[in-house]
Parts: structure tokens; C-alpha cells; sequence
């Protein structure tokens, strides 16, 4: 791996853009693959592509990796244009979806696979190896065949292999989506560890937004070649830019309303089933237009008031109708309609020891607050 | 599964014994004491065994097929591995039109091919007749067999692989060394073994085009003239078939071999 | 809208990787077909062609009746083998393919192509010995006294050459129609029967026509190069055993007439790619889908 001077000026670390996307475009043939992607990656951190399949993220990774030529665009990696870079050459490692391990070579063998060209002895070599086995929990394994490991372990070989090189940035193209959820879980959290261990980049491509949220400092969410919103986790849960991303992470329900006026960073809106209200303008993360629009919440952002409930000391309350009840043991899903609105709409509830499972048709009281709704216009 | 397929099964087996009546017979024929070839059987001998050592013109033709077999194998193997590695590697215009070119010997009569290259070299070409036309001739159609055989095995390769490779800082060609090669070496093999079986057996193309070089097939297909010749034919038969079979298992190892290797399961034969 | 580069482009490599084995087979295969049809159309000379154009070579192939004979014979011959091969390949294929379990499947694919590889004269030679007037057939049967006069309808006919060439290209029958058997989803049968029809109907209305497509690619592999062969005919054909490669063979070897025989080749492929594509247009309907 070659290691630019840039690497040691003296520039803050975390806001570095290791990363530059600048108007990245990918034709296959006729089709549009990438669509002027424009973005930083910065260093260190825990980047995750997130959308639904056939919207462009490996295309955009397997870009980055040199694997696929731009077709329009410029990729500079630690300030250098990658153009004419092939991937041999980059400081890019990659893990693969189906790992790739190397069948015919032994668990060692595969993991020093890309010191070959090194310029060590061959004890240091083999130290390195021992490192990167025991880094990702294989110590001892290394004599074993590749074929013979179980999928968890071929992702560790993966990992191992990659990292070894000492990276700048490590892709990943789902490297959990072949684990059960079981080990897909422990290896979220044992990436995420690692991650933070190695201080590398970690550029994530996943379509599982549970994923993405867990393990991610920063997530784009891209839908038919573009980035739609790039925003940490919390805000991008919190605050989606669209209706589509919102329904692509997470439940949102959404309420139709009409935008009457702004002023003074205060958005005032008619919303059916709340009624009157006026919001901040940061709440609305799109562009504001008055006229029809609609509302989002969460679903946990509602409580449904019990009987004997302490009456909420901030918010509103709605009125409304138990639709339907499903039960999950810890929660407690309700499709609710809301009193003047058609549309039910979901509340969670956390099930908690002494409040009773409302059955259907039960006339209830929701405690809600301004602050938790978002305005798509 | 039971009565139905029983029906299928006896059909089966005497189609096997359709199959092997010939060869079973051919090692009966080989040790028996007479230059008749039919029954009752006289007795016991390996006579025309020996006789086949003693064949001076017998083993020049060994010589000969074995030199043009061996040359085949190496040649259709290498055009069976570009052929194999482009068709399953690459999207590219024209590829049906050129694989179904490169096909066409499976499907093309062997006389059409052994005339068109008769013509074209003596009349064209002004070349002589000689093993070296053989070698044209036997590369042209055992090619398609290695380039079936091998694109099972390039097919069940991983594309991952080489790029994993190629991303860990190998070239374009270090990785066909280290990655891809070790995985399709069975397949080679057996693609080898395939074009050598296949031309040490072909005899329409080696008759037109062998001039004064005879094959082994040229040979024995002009011994059928001289009955008394035919035992000794028996004899190297039973040595061929007992050769083939041995060379096909080995093939058929190596191929499932590889093809186990690469991670992949197959049910399916030659061809 | 795409302004890259051939050079280096995925195409380009895959051309280039083909380029071997594609320039191999135009150099020793396509130029040496076209060589024929230009010889066809040149003034015979003894080995050698006279580079003057005539007709003559096509005008006496088409006169001379004993050229449409034989190409009949060749014809009549070649579809007789393919018929009995393809119907008694197709219990096998079909054996191998629903009956055999999964794990014996290689074996029986390896059982049935072995005997291909053992060398074919010997292999028609041997027929001859089975069949012959001494042959292992008849001194069975006379031995067990079911006949007293040994059997002459075995040998030197068309029933030798068709059950000797039946032989000969089993494999290459089972293969295909295995492949195409293969391929078929088992739900649908199950469907099928669902649906209320019987074993026998399942079979005709869904698993035949699925099946097809190998038996069309069986029919077109048996056919074509039957049409070629003159080894088998001579060596067990007896006086009917004369067909049109034996001309072609004759023509180009023994007389060395290169522009009628090469007259002959490019007639006989002719009517053999007619037929063929007639063939496979009448069964399009089932051709549909990958292949
Ligand atoms: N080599 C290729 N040739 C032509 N089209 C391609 C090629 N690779 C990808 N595409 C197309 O580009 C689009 C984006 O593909 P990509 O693989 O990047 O999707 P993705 O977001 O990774 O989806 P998934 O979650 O299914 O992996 C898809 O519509 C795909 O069909
Ligand atoms: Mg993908």
C-alpha cells in the first residue's frame, strides 16, 4: 500500500474528508446507475450506504474500490484523483459479500495472501498474520483449510485479510447478509469494536437500516442512484428529508395538513386530527411551500393514556378509536384512528407490569408534543 | 419409485448391456487361440499380445498417434481455456455468433471437415500431408470438448476471487497464477485427457489427411483387409479400451475434483 | 451518452481473450468450408483444381441419378438412426434424470459415455462380429436350437448400420434430453397432477414438451453427422452400405476430383441444413427460453 505525505499534515482528524465523490456518475450501457453522486467520506469514521436493492450502492463501492470504472465524476482518495488507479494500487481493501476466501489456500495463507509483495522477512510476516488472526478472534486457526470454516469464521478471514494491509479505507459489501441473525447481531457489534480498535474507515453497504443505525457513525441513504439524505443516524431517524426516506427507515406515520403561514422560524400548520399547531421551521428538513403537505411521527413519539395515568404536564391530547391490537410480548402495537381522520394510524407502547392490553374498539386519549412531528411539504 | 421404476430400470440395465456388448467381447476375442473371430472360443493365449511388440509398422503408428494425441491435448486445451475463460468471464458483441462457430465441429460431419482441410491444404496451401495436418485437423474438434469441459470449471470459479486478489495488490496476471489457474488446473487436465482420447481414436480426419504417416486408427482400419491381422487388432483393443477407461476416470476425477474445489456441486458428465 | 474507450473496455478484453481460439477455428474451419464452395464452382484437374469458374460440377451432380440415390439413401439412413436412437435414448434420459437418486447420477452419466471413448472401428468392427453369418448371435441361438440356418438379416443391411450407428451416438442422444429433463422444475409436475391430470397426462402435457428442447438438440447431433459417416456403412452396410460420403470420400481421395467432390459436400450440407432448419422451425414453439 502506498502512503501519501498527506497522511501526516496536521489537519484536525475527524473532520478530514478522506473521501471526495465530486459529480460521480455510472453509466451500464444505457442504464444510470449513479447519478452525480457528490459527497465527502471523512476519516475514521463508520460510513454506511443504505437502501433498497438495485439502487446503486455496490456500484458506488465497488467505484470507490476501482473495480468499476467512473463514467464521469472524480474520485480523489487522501486528496489523490484515483483516475487511472487501478485497484491493485489503491488504498482500498474490500470484504466481500460472499467473502471470497481463497478455497485452495489454508486460513494463514489467505490472510497473508496480499503480503506477498511485501518487503519483509519472513518471521515478520508471519507475526503480522498471528496479529490480524488473533485481532479478529481466529488465533490458532491458521493452519486450518479455508474451505472448512463455518461462515462466521470466513467473514473473520475476510476482515483479517483486508485489514491486515493497513487500509485507508475498508469496504464492505453486506458482509453480514450470509450470517444467521444470531451471528449477524454478535458481528455488528464486533465490527463496530473493530471499527474503533483500527481507527480505519469503514465504508459499509447494507440494506438492513436496523444495521446501518446500529453500527454507523454517518449513513447516506441512496434511492435510484442518488444520495437522498446523508445525516447521522439520530437525525436521519429524527429528521428525514423525504417521505421516502422516512418510510425506508423505520415506521412513520403520516397525517395529512395544510402549511397556512411562516414566521419567526414558526411553521404554522392545520393538521387533521391535531388540529391547529404551529412547529419550528427546523422540523420541516426539506423546503417549506404553503399549501397541502403532510405530517409525520413515529410511532413511539404518541403515548396512549391509561386509566389513572398522570395527566401530561406538556402536549396535547387527541381522542381516538383502537382499530387494532397487536401484541408483541415487551410492546404493544395499536393501529389507531385518530377522531376526524380516515387513515389509522400506529402507536407503540412498551408493556409494563400493571397497564392493561387495550382490546379493539376501546375509545382512547393520546398524549402528543409538537416537537416529534416533521413537515414534508 | 417402485413398479414404475422398476420398468425403467431393466430397460436401463439391458440398454447397458447394448452399450458394453462389444467390449466385453473384445478382451474374450484377444486371448483366444484362433485367428477366427467367432465362437466357440479355441482356447487360451496371449500370442497376439506378443505379436503386437514384434509389429514394426504397429508401433510406428503408436509413435505416430501418440505424438499427434499429446500435441492435440496441449492445443485444444490452450484454445479451450481462452474460449472457456472469455465466454464465462466477458459480455462482448458477437460472442454467440463466434462460440457457435467454434461449436460447429460437435455438429459438423467429420468427412466435411477431413475434405475441406484436404483441399484446402494441398491445393491452397501447397503444404504436404503429414502428422502436422493431422494435428490441425484433431485441435479443430476436439477443441469444443475442452471448451465444454472447462467452462464448467471456470463457471463454478467465484468472480470474487479475482477481484479479492486484485484488490490485495496482485496484478491481472498473478492472480490467473495464483487464484484462478490452482482452481481450474483439474478441469485442465481433464480437458487434456479428453483431447487426447479423442484424437488418439479419430480416424476419418487422420485418413484424409495423415498422407504416409498412418495413425493408429489408419492402421488398424487397414488391417480389417487381412483377416488373419484381426486377433492381433482384438489385442490392442483390449489395450486401448483398458487405456480409455483409465484415462477417463482419471478425467472424470480431476473434473469433479475441481469443481468440488471451487465450491460448486455438479451432477452432470462429459460433454 | 458513454464516451469511453473501446481499448480496455470489457468487450475489447473478451474479444481479445477469444481471439485465439476464434482466429484458430476461421483459419482451420471457416476459410477451408469456403475454400470447398469455391473448389465447387472450378474445372477438375487430377489433385489439383483449375482455377477457370463453371457450373458444370453442380450440373452433373444434379444429373447423375446416382448422386440423388445415395444422398436419399445417406438421408433415409440418417433419420432411421436418429429415430431409434433418440426413442431409446429417451427412456434412459429420463431414467437417469427422475428416477436415479441424485448421488448415482454421475455414475450412470459415466457408465453410459465410457464405451464412446473406446475406439469406435474397433467398437464397429466387433458388430461385425456379433452380427456375422459366425457371429455371436447366431451360433447362440443355434447353439440353444432355437433356429438350424444362421440368421443373414443381421448383417450387410441397414439394420446393422442403423443398430451400429445407434450405438455409436447414444451418448450423444441421452446427453441433451438428460440436460433439458434436469432443468425441469419437479413442483411442476406435482403441479400438474395437482391440477388433476394423470401420471401419463402429466408427462405428455408438461414434461414432453419441457423436454423438447433436448430432444430437437439430440435429433440435430445424431442427424448431421450421420449423414457423413462412411466407416460404419462400409464396414457393415454390405452392398447397400455405399452412401453419399463414400462418393465424397471417392472423389476427393481415390479420383482426386476436388471440384465434384467438393460439389457433392456443399449439395449434401445444403439439403442437411434445409432439413435441420426446417426441423428445429417446426418445433420453435418449444425452443422458447434460455438454450
Ligand atoms: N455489470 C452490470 N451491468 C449492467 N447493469 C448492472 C451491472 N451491475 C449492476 N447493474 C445495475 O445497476 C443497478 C445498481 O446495481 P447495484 O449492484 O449497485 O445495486 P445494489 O444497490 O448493490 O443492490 P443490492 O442490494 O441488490 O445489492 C442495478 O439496477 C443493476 O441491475
Ligand atoms: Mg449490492
Amino acid at each position: 500500500m502506498t502512503s501519501s505525505p498527506a497522511a501526516a499534515a496536521p489537519t484536525p482528524k475527524a473532520k478530514r474528508p478522506l473521501i471526495e465523490l465530486r459529480d460521480i456518475e455510472k453509466y451500464y450501457g444505457d442504464y444510470y446507475a449513479l447519478r452525480k453522486i457528490t459527497t465527502d467520506i471523512r476519516e475514521g469514521e463508520f460510513f454506511s450506504l443504505l437502501g433498497p436493492s438495485g439502487c446503486g450502492k455496490t456500484t458506488l463501492l465497488r467505484c470507490i474500490a476501482g473495480f468499476e470504472e467512473l463514467s464521469g465524476g472524480n474520485l480523489l482518495i487522501d486528496g489523490k484523483d484515483m483516475e487511472g488507479v487501478s485497484a491493485n494500487h489503491r488504498p482500498t481493501n474490500m470484504v466481500f459479500q460472499s467473502y471470497a476466501i481463497f478455497p485452495h489456500l489454508t486460513v494463514e495463507e489467505n490472510v497473508g495472501f496480499g503480503l506477498r509483495r511485501e518487503k519483509a522477512t519472513k518471521e515478520d510476516k508471519a507475526r503480522r498474520v498471528a496479529e490480524a488472526l488473533e485481532m479478529v478472534g481466529l488465533k490458532g486457526y491458521g493452519k486450518r483449510a479455508a474451505h472448512a470454516l463455518s461462515g462466521g469464521q470466513r467473514q473473520r478471514v475476510a476482515l483479517a485479510r483486508a485489514l491486515i494491509l493497513k487500509p485507508k479505507v475498508l469496504l464492505l459489501d453486506e458482509p453480514l447478509s450470509a450470517l444467521d441473525k444470531k451471528m449477524r447481531e454478535q458481528m455488528q457489534s464486533e465490527l463496530r469494536k473493530l471499527q474503533r480498535q483500527v481507527g480505519i474507515t469503514f465504508i459499509l453497504v447494507t440494506h438492513d437500516q436496523e444495521e446501518a443505525l446500529i453500527m454507523s457513525d454517518r449513513i447516506a441513504v441512496m434511492f435510484d442512484g442518488v444520495i437522498a439524505q446523508l445525516d447521522s443516524p439520530e437525525r436521519l431517524y429524527r429528521r428525514p428529508v423525504s417521505r421516502k426516506v422516512a418510510e425506508f427507515i423505520g415506521i412513520m406515520n403520516f397525517l395529512p395538513a395544510t402549511v397556512t403561514g411562516t414566521e419567526g422560524g414558526q411553521i404554522q400548520l392545520e393538521v387533521a386530527g391535531l388540529g391547529a399547531i404551529a412547529i419550528d421551521a427546523e422540523q420541516c428538513p426539506g423546503a417549506v411551500k404553503t399549501g397541502e403537505a403532510s405530517v409525520g411521527f413515529r410511532p413511539e413519539t404518541m403515548t396512549v393514556l391509561f386509566e389513572g395515568d398522570p395527566e401530561p404536564t406538556r402536549g396535547k391530547i387527541a381522542g381516538g378509536e383502537v382499530e387494532e391490537v397487536v401484541y408483541f410480548g415487551d410492546m404493544s402495537y395499536y393501529d389507531v384512528k385518530l377522531d376526524g381522520v380516515e387513515k389509522p394510524v400506529q402507536i407503540s407502547m412498551r408493556n409494563v407490569v400493571g397497564r392493561p392490553v387495550l382490546g379493539r374498539g376501546a375509545r382512547i386519549r393520546i398524549a402528543w408534543e409538537a416537537g416529534a412531528l416533521v413537515l414534508f411539504c | 419409485m417402485k413398479s414404475k421404476g422398476n420398468g425403467f430400470r431393466i430397460y436401463a440395465i439391458l440398454y447397458l448391456g447394448f452399450l458394453y456388448a462389444p467390449i466385453v467381447l473384445l478382451p474374450i476375442f484377444a486371448f483366444n487361440n484362433s485367428t477366427v473371430i467367432s465362437f466357440p472360443l479355441v482356447g487360451f493365449t496371449t500370442q497376439w499380445f506378443q505379436a503386437l511388440v514384434t509389429d514394426t509398422s504397429l508401433l510406428l503408428a503408436v509413435r505416430h498417434s501418440l505424438i499427434v494425441a499429446v500435441s492435440v491435448s496441449i492445443l485444444a486445451t490452450t484454445f479451450g481455456v481462452f474460449a472457456a475463460r472469455a465466454t464465462t468471464r466477458y459480455k462482448f458483441p458477437g460472442k454467440g455468433g463466434l462460440m457457435g462457430m467454434i461449436m460447429l465441429p460437435l455438429v459438423l460431419p467429420d468427412i466435411i471437415i477431413a475434405v475441406a482441410l484436404l483441399g484446402a491444404i494441398t491445393n491452397i496451401l501447397g503444404m504436404k500431408l503429414s502428422l502436422i495436418t493431422v494435428i490441425f485437423g484433431h485441435t479443430l474438434i476436439a477443441t469444443p470438448f475442452t471448451i465444454a469441459i472447462l467452462n464448467s470449471a471456470f463457471q463454478s470459479l467465484d468472480r470474487s476471487l479475482e477481484e479479492a486478489a486484485y484488490d490485495l495488490g496482485e496484478t491481472k496476471i498473478s492472480t490467473f497464477r495464483l487464484i484462478i489457474l490452482p482452481l481450474v488446473m483439474p478441469g485442465i487436465i481433464s480437458a487434456m485427457l479428453i483431447a487426447f482420447t479423442i484424437s488418439l481414436d479419430e480416424y476419418i480426419i487422420a485418413a484424409f489427411l495423415s498422407g504416409t504417416e498412418a495413425t493408429l486408427p489408419v492402421y488398424i482400419f487397414s488391417q480389417f483387409r487381412f483377416p488373419q491381422r484381426v486377433p492381433v487388432i482384438m489385442a490392442l483393443g483390449t489395450i486401448l479400451v483398458c487405456l480409455s477407461i483409465v484415462l477417463l476416470t482419471v478425467a472424470e476425477y480431476f473434473r469433479r475434483r475441481g469443481i468440488a474445489k471451487a465450491g460448486g456441486k455438479s451432477s452432470g458428465g462429459f460433454l | 451518452m458513454t464516451k469511453r474507450k473501446f481499448l480496455g473496455s470489457e468487450a475489447a478484453n473478451g474479444l481479445l481473450m477469444l481471439s485465439p481460439t476464434a482466429i484458430y477455428s476461421i483459419v482451420v474451419m471457416a476459410a477451408p468450408l469456403i475454400a470447398v464452395l469455391l473448389f465447387s464452382f472450378m474445372t477438375p484437374g487430377y489433385l489439383k483444381v483449375i482455377w477457370t469458374p463453371t457450373l458444370d460440377n453442380y450440373a452433373k451432380v444434379l444429373s447423375d441419378p446416382i448422386y440423388q440415390v445415395l444422398l436419399g439413401r445417406s438421408l433415409v439412413m440418417a433419420a432411421t438412426v436418429t429415430a431409434v436412437t433418440v426413442l431409446t435414448a429417451f427412456p434412459i434420459a429420463y431414467f437417469i434424470s427422475f428416477i436415479v437418486s441424485p448421488e448415482k447420477k454421475s455414475l450412470w452419466l459415466f457408465l453410459i459415455t465410457i464405451p464412446f471413448w473406446t475406439s469406435y472401428l474397433i467398437r464397429v468392427f466387433l458388430w461385425k462380429v456379433i452380427l456375422g453369418y459366425n457371429g455371436v448371435i447366431n451360433e447362440a441361438f443355434m447353439g440353444l436350437g432355437i433356429i438350424h440356418q444362421p440368421m443373414t438379416f443381421l448383417l450387410y443391411n441397414m439394420n446393422s448400420v442403423v443398430l451400429t450407428l445407434a450405438h455409436s451416438y447414444a451418448p450423444f442422444a441421452i446427453l441433451p434430453i438428460f440436460v433439458a429433463l434436469e432443468k425441469i422444475d419437479r413442483s411442476l409436475l406435482e403441479a400438474g397432477q395437482d391440477l388433476g391430470e394423470s401420471r401419463i397426462m402429466t408427462f405428455i402435457r408438461v414434461t414432453l414438451p419441457l423436454a423438447m428442447s433436448g430432444v430437437v438438440a439430440s435429433v440435430l447431433i445424431v442427424f448431421i453427422p450421420t449423414v457423413g459417416d462412411y466407416v460404419t456403412p462400409t464396414l457393415v452396410g454390405g452392398s447397400s452400405g455405399q452412401m453419399i460420403a463414400n462418393v465424397i470420400q471417392l472423389q476427393y481421395f481415390k479420383l482426386g476430383n476436388y471440384p465434384v467432390g467438393s460439389a457433392v459436400s456443399i449439395a449434401a450440407m445444403g439439403v442437411v441444413t434445409v432439413i435441420s432448419v426446417i426441423f428445429v422451425f417446426a418445433n420453435r414453439r418449444f425452443m422458447r427460453g434460455p438454450q
